[in-house]
């Protein structure tokens, strides 16, 4: 009697741990195959296609892929020392009477959903951008980052909303990793007479590259992915080029746009296929990162 | 020498800087809600119906109904999901299969959330219409993954004197397992779910095309219903002032509930560390 | 061996009573939360929600009317999500609403698309306009604007707002030397089709290069003097926010946010601004040749129409509905509802910026209602509700069982 009901136990949970490996198949294969026939249409074109017009029925990815990689990846460039920085005064520097508070300021930026930050980025951060950032950037115009005009909704804008809402992912994983670095060593080094910088160069970062890549890599899966805040701040203009003064569009953006209102099959499947696309780069990214993590803990 | 205590010191300033600006948003952005939104806050705001543009007065209530009724939905979806997935996870966890589910589950919690919409979009709503049901699938897909980490560590984190004090005790294994480790795991459990609780209240993106939004009480899951997020986002985009101040209205409430959640969770696990 | 919690009352399941009495609480809890969830997931019989999207142009005034028509039947709740004319039309086709709403009727290609699913109805519910509004804060006057200057601007020709086509039409006033920000939507719209109708009647450069449209892109002349905004209310917000722009939007919206609005030359050579007198004249002229509601009205425009008073952008906006309905009491609604607007429902329409129905298209839009009825047989008034369903409703939460309109 008992032992069925062991074995029916383990049934049930395993029917609900398939559950999820099923669930993710069929998310492949709705997407896929509602984006078949803009993907029949254009062949490799949808990818590497260049533009993107409902008008001409011309349905091309480049552009949204290249913002959705370029505001993904300086954001990242710029929070990654950031959260450093911030891991190691909440592991080191901070008063440690202090310590358990200030984690927890930090992991509250975690906490506010996404449309909150896009509403304050819409009515703080760009006109911000616009009337402050951009005539003090106008100086350094000789660095194509930084040239042309701005109207606030650009993709520094976004930029800076990312870097703003994934530095608490990696702050919060690069802490615990140092916070795991073997006392000795670091006493080893401190008993040497190095300072408090050289120890943690020479320490407990190369001890905790694996969770340093892990964290970077989880913090780019979401960025990549973030929808609503950039939506709000990017401008809504398909663009690629250099300039971060210039409005843009992500794939996660354009998706959000424009999906209730295409109103032919073709422009429909077109846009499910960039949900294809941002689905398969945010899910191979962050399979990367687990497993990583997972050899981190093995 | 020098140079050594001067690179000390400039990092450390650096560390202090970087945490300086990542907090000074931060209190900006709770200060600028509560400035802006405490305007719009008294009892008619949690009470009325929306008016139209133009008419003063009115309130959100269908948004906050709807977030309730979004938020019970996708919990009563997701939770069974997760916790038993969890559980199988953490208890019968070894091999490949299980192997593989783990990292599935951990890809899938990064799925953007205007995949999940779409995702929902293309299996619900062409069949059932938009609806609150459609919404909450979309939600459920981004808490599943969030639950069954959340279970799977609370459980893994049940030291094993129990599961084999119970054994010894003679209870099979499914009772070990469901009261005494699932018992000893219930605060973990709860915190994990609360949180995915916050996460999920606060997520627009995966209601733009499912849950389509209503201006009136929904009384059907098969109705589309509005959310205090998604109401958020479309009152912030129109031209009304009176529109953007309920929309800031809006987002002080939410992130009331959402900063309550998270630091009731956060003391709540450090009480039980003690 | 023994069990634990164990007693003498053992049943076959090794739970003992005890452990049943120690679940008392879970179990009460699962019971409420069952019949909270039946409750909303049993239909309604005495409510009705229909569902309608579509264009940003008509929102305010068709939210006013959800709210009125509520008050008269209370048991029939409209629910209309302002999605842009495109997306209307798609939810309209695909038909995940009931009705649509759009600034400009099918075209060709759509109206086939629409017919393969059943008659599609054109019921004009309102009439509207475009206005052109623009930000010169130190302006000093009202801008004029003919279309030819209206379409060259917005092909980048014009760059600068005291080019001299610009002040030649406007003496007297100090336009600034900057540099024109131009506007438009990126969304879908209704309202960039009324708007690149117009400017495709009175430049024929653009009507080759672009055409009337729903959206366009900005010609490459534009440089980075271009923003895209969604909805009327993105435009609004970003013509607000940002000084020297310029853009289009519908009169409502305007009006409502003290924008000012530009006067602009119409057929007759006159400059009119944007109000119901001038709207009303636009419109005079086609009320005798509508085509019937089943039919295409692809063709149906008053854009730039003749008149000395007429506005030259100018335009209907459109109910999109089937004529076949397959539910019993969304058709009953559906009636009721579309009967209401064109008739009671226009005397809200003054005070909210829109231009009330002309008799003429009433009595057209009554025919189209006529013709819309449902499909199948009435075996009871509940339709193909179960039964059980009925009694347990009844039973738990005493609602009535029959449908009240």
């Amino acid at each position: 009697m008992r032992f069925s009901f062991d074995k029916l136990f383990k049934l049930i949970t395993l029917i609900f741990g398939v559950f999820i490996i099923v669930l993710v198949i069929i998310i492949f294969y709705q997407l896929f195959i509602n984006s078949l026939t803009a993907l029949r249409a254009f062949g490799i074109n949808f990818f590497l296609g260049k533009v993107w017009s409902p008008v001409k029925g011309i349905f091309g990815a480049l552009p949204f892929i290249y913002g959705t990689l370029l505001t993904a990846t300086i954001a990242l460039l710029i929070a990654f020392p950031l959260s450093i920085g911030i891991a190691i005064f909440l592991t080191e520097i901070a008063p440690r009477v202090l310590r358990e508070f200030l984690t927890t300021i930090v992991e509250l930026i975690a906490a506010i959903p996404s449309v909150v930050i896009g509403l304050w980025g819409i009515f703080v951060l760009a006109p911000f951008v616009r009337d402050y950032l951009q005539p003090f950037l106008a100086y350094f115009s000789f660095i194509p980052f930084f040239t042309g005009r701005t109207f606030g909704l650009c993709y520094l804008t976004a930029i800076l909303v990312l870097i703003f809402m994934i530095t608490p992912i990696m702050t919060s994983i690069f802490r615990e990793a140092f916070r795991n670095v073997p006392a000795d060593l670091k006493e080893a080094l401190y008993a040497l007479g190095a300072t408090r910088y050289e120890v943690i160069r020479h320490v407990s970062i190369p001890y905790t590259r694996t969770a340093l890549a892990a964290g970077i890599i989880l913090a780019y899966g979401r960025a990549l992915g973030e929808t609503l805040a950039v939506t709000m701040v990017i401008g809504n203009m398909p663009a690629i080029t250099l300039s971060l003064l210039s409005p843009g569009y992500t794939l996660a953006a354009v998706i959000a746009n424009e999906f209730l209102e295409a109103t032919d099959r073709l422009y429909i499947s077109s846009l499910i296929g960039l949900g294809l696309i941002l689905f398969i780069i945010s899910f191979v990214v962050n399979l990367i990162g687990t497993l990583i993590l997972r050899r981190l803990s093995r | 020498m020098i140079i050594r205590k001067i690179k000390d010191k400039l990092f450390t300033l650096f560390a202090i800087a970087s945490f300086i600006i990542v907090s000074l948003p931060l209190f900006h952005i709770i200060l600028t809600i509560i400035v802006n939104g405490i305007g719009a806050i008294n009892l008619e705001f949690f009470i009325a119906l929306p008016n139209p543009p133009g008419v003063p007065g009115g309130g959100i209530v269908n948004a906050i109904e709807g977030s309730i009724i979004l938020v019970c939905l996708t919990m009563l979806i997701s939770f069974p999901i997760g916790f038993f997935g969890g559980i199988y996870l953490a208890e019968y966890g070894k091999g490949p299969l299980a192997e593989t589910v783990r990292n599935l589950t951990n890809s899938l919690s990064g799925i953007p959330s205007i995949v999940a919409g779409i995702f929902s979009y293309t299996l619900i709503v062409i069949y059932f219409g938009f609806s609150a049901l459609a919404g909450a699938i979309a939600l459920s897909l981004l808490a599943i993954p969030y639950i069954v980490r959340t279970t799977e560590e609370a459980l893994k984190a049940v030291p094993n004197d129990i599961r084999e004090a119970g054994l010894a005790l003679g209870l099979p294994r499914w009772k070990v397992t469901l009261y005494l480790v699932v018992g000893a795991a219930k605060p973990r459990i709860l915190a994990g779910t609360l949180l995915a609780v916050a996460r999920i209240i606060g997520e627009a993106a995966p209601l733009l095309f499912t849950a389509f939004g209503n201006p009136f009480y929904t009384y059907s899951i098969f109705e589309p219903t509005d959310a205090l997020p998604l109401l958020i986002f479309n009152y912030a985009l129109s031209p009304y002032p009176d529109w953007h101040l309920k929309a800031w209205g809006a987002a002080l409430v939410l992130i009331i509930i959402v900063l309550s959640i998270n630091l009731t969770v956060k003391y709540y696990v450090q009480r039980e560390g003690k | 061996m023994r069990e634990v919690g164990g007693s003498s009352l053992n049943s076959k399941f090794g739970c003992s009573i005890l452990e049943i009495r120690r679940n008392i609480k879970l179990i009460s809890v699962i019971i409420i939360i069952s019949l909270v969830g039946y409750y909303f997931l049993i239909p309604k019989y005495n409510i009705v929600q229909l569902l309608g999207a579509g264009a940003t142009f008509p929102y305010p005034l068709i939210f006013k009317w959800t709210q009125e028509f509520r008050k008269i039947y209370p048991n029939i709740t409209v629910n209309y999500q302002a999605i842009g004319s495109g997306g209307g039309i798609r939810a309209i086709i695909e038909q995940t609403v009931d009705f649509g709403a759009s600034d400009v009727p099918l075209n060709n290609k759509e109206f086939e698309e629409a017919r393969k699913k059943g008659t599609i109805l054109h019921i004009p519910e309102t009439i509207g306009a475009i206005a052109i509004v623009y930000n010169i804060p130190e302006l000093n006057g009202r801008l004029k604007l003919s279309g030819e200057v209206l379409a060259d601007i917005y092909l980048g020709k014009i760059a600068k707002w005291n080019d001299p086509r610009i002040a030649s039409l406007n003496p007297g006033l100090n336009l600034p030397d900057q540099d024109i920000i131009v506007v438009k939507r990126s969304d879908g719209s209704g309202t960039t089709y009324i708007f690149t109708d117009f400017l495709s009647a009175v430049s024929e450069e653009w009507k080759t290069l672009i055409g009337p449209t729903k959206i366009f892109d900005f010609p490459d002349n534009i440089g980075d003097r271009g923003i895209a905004a969604k909805g009327n209310q993105g435009v609004s917000g970003v013509i607000q926010q940002n000084p020297y722009t310029i853009g289009y939007i519908e009169l409502a919206y305007a009006i409502q946010n003290n924008f000012p609005v530009a006067l602009i030359r119409n057929k007759d050579g006159y400059f009119v601004e944007p109000n119901i007198t001038t709207i009303q004249a636009a419109a005079a002229g086609i009320v005798q040749q509508l085509p019937k509601p089943w039919d295409s009205w692809e063709n149906v425009s008053i854009v730039y129409a003749p008149g000395k008073l007429a506005y030259p952008l100018s335009s209907l906006s459109y109910i999109l509905v089937y004529a076949e309905q397959r539910d019993y009491r969304k058709c009953l609604a559906l009636k009721k509802w579309l009967s209401w607007i064109v008739t009671e429902g226009q005397k809200f329409a003054e005070e909210l910026h829109y231009v009330p129905l002309p008799q003429e298209i009433i009595q057209l839009d009554l025919l189209a209602i006529e013709h819309i009825r449902y499909l199948g047989e009435i075996s009871s008034l509940n339709g193909s509700i179960k039964w059980y369903n009925d009694v347990i409703t009844c039973f738990l939460f005493s609602q009535r069982l029959e449908f009240v309109i």
